[in-house]
């Protein structure tokens, strides 16, 4: 698994802007989780990275919006500082509610 | 080889649970819904009152993620049957050998011997580390589970291979409260008891045993085995013996393992437990929590598995050795050879 920082820059002056947003966010959200409002980690495999990339590129309006996906060092914990409210949830602990 | 997800449990009564952007979004009372997305899961446990909507349901299904349904106190009930990828020549040839006698019955050794080595070896790991004069009591034991594995190659029918496993397991259970070293005077066990469990141990026992029983289906399913045609276990409507078979290797090394520690870091204690009327014994929430997430560690938890010389994580080993079988029912390999703990 890699783990990756998504962040967009969406263009919402025009209503298909504001449409591409939630587009972006969309897919972002299926790939990942939401650790701040246009940023995302998201920790996926190769193939899935692969599909991420296609999936934004085919989202966004390259003259007008643009998209940055940093790979993030493992492990992330010690790579990672997040302070005030952090709501970043590990999928890989246990998970039980 | 595959990966290693993770399982989500969700055991809070009235939680609500549905399909959103490929994720499963969680209500659990009232609090702000959590996302998981699924491509993190392997699949879904839920305890009692857990609704989750067709869709989810669907989208789970279509994507091979079993979900499984357990009462409130962890006793199965249903688990969805995704739609059969496995080969069907495979299971021609699975259930070949269930009708074959001989061949049964050299797996149903393997199998036996498996269990019985570990037994061997986690009596003896606890040896190690036990008080008093219990060490000669637990090696005395496995010297005693040591000679029954010789009887194993004599047995000439399933039968007598139970017999000799029946005859190993009780020699294990009247050693075992031997390996627990707090709470004594709370924590003991006369005999199994499987419902309703009538001590806090067989309680715990029956637990787990659960979760690792749907672990060892999901894993037969997995590579295509049939989980209800097992060969130590005797065919029976409803029972997935396949998937009782691969646990057999396993219930020392991960269930009673597990227990064991959690017992002795009185991580569990009798505050953990409640008595009822009638002589019977029910975990609770916190508890349950707690070894749920004891499994998870320990799932991911490296051995190096004897046969492939490989470092495999714990929760991996019933799938490898679902696949080892498939290789031996194939006739790629002349026998199964079953997990052994170091």
């Amino acid at each position: 698994m890699l783990d990756f920082l998504v962040c967009y820059d969406v263009n919402t002056e025009t209503s298909a802007g504001r449409r591409r947003l939630r587009r972006v966010a969309k897919v972002c959200t299926s790939h990942g989780q939401r650790v701040q409002n246009s940023v995302f980690e998201v920790s996926v495999t190769d193939v899935q990275l692969l599909t991420l990339r296609e999936r934004l590129l085919a989202e966004i309006d390259p003259t007008e919006d643009s998209i940055r996906l940093y790979r993030l060092r493992q492990p992330r914990d010690k790579f990672v500082e997040a302070y005030g409210r952090d709501r970043y949830v590990n999928f890989s602990d246990p998970l039980i509610l | 080889m595959r990966h290693l997800l993770n399982t989500l449990y969700v055991q809070t009564q009235g939680s609500y649970l549905s399909l959103k952007t490929d994720n499963i979004r969680i209500e659990v009372d009232g609090r702000p819904p959590q996302m998981v997305p699924l491509h993190h899961l392997e699949g879904l446990v839920v305890f009692g009152n857990v609704m989750l909507t067709p869709f989810l349901i669907h989208r789970l299904a279509r994507e091979h993620k079993p979900v499984t349904w357990l009462t409130e106190h962890g006793r199965f009930m249903a688990r969805t049957e995704t739609p059969v990828s496995g080969n069907v020549l495979l299971r021609v040839a699975q259930h070949g050998c269930a009708c074959d006698a001989s061949r049964t019955l050299a797996v149903a050794r393997f199998i036996a011997a498996g269990k019985l080595q570990n037994q061997k070896t986690t009596l003896l790991r606890s040896a190690r580390e036990a008080l008093n004069d219990d060490p000669e009591l637990l090696r005395e034991a496995a010297r005693g589970i040591n000679g029954q594995i010789g009887c194993l190659p004599l047995a000439q029918t399933v039968d007598e291979v139970r017999g000799i496993e029946g005859t190993a397991a009780r020699l294990y259970w009247e050693v075992f409260p031997l390996m627990l070293r707090a709470n004594r005077d709370f924590f003991w066990l006369t005999e199994r008891t499987r419902r309703p469990a009538r001590d806090a141990i067989n309680a715990t026992l029956n637990f787990v045993y659960t979760v690792l029983a749907n672990e060892c289906a999901s894993a037969a399913q997995g590579v295509g085995l049939d989980p209800q045609v097992g060969f130590l276990h005797a065919l029976r409507p409803g029972r997935s013996s396949l998937a009782l078979d691969l646990m057999e290797e396993l219930r020392a090394v991960v269930a009673d393992r597990a227990i064991i520690t959690l017992i002795n870091r009185q991580q569990l204690t009798p505050r953990d437990f409640v008595l009822h009327e009638g002589n019977t014994v029910t975990i609770k929430d916190e508890a349950r929590k707690l070894i749920l997430a004891h499994l998870t560690e320990r799932r991911k938890e490296e051995v190096t598995h004897p046969l492939t010389a490989r470092k495999t994580p714990l929760g991996l080993v019933p799938h490898v050795q679902a696949r080892l079988l498939a290789q031996h029912l194939r006739g790629d390999r002349a026998h199964y050879p079953p997990y052994l703990h170091r």
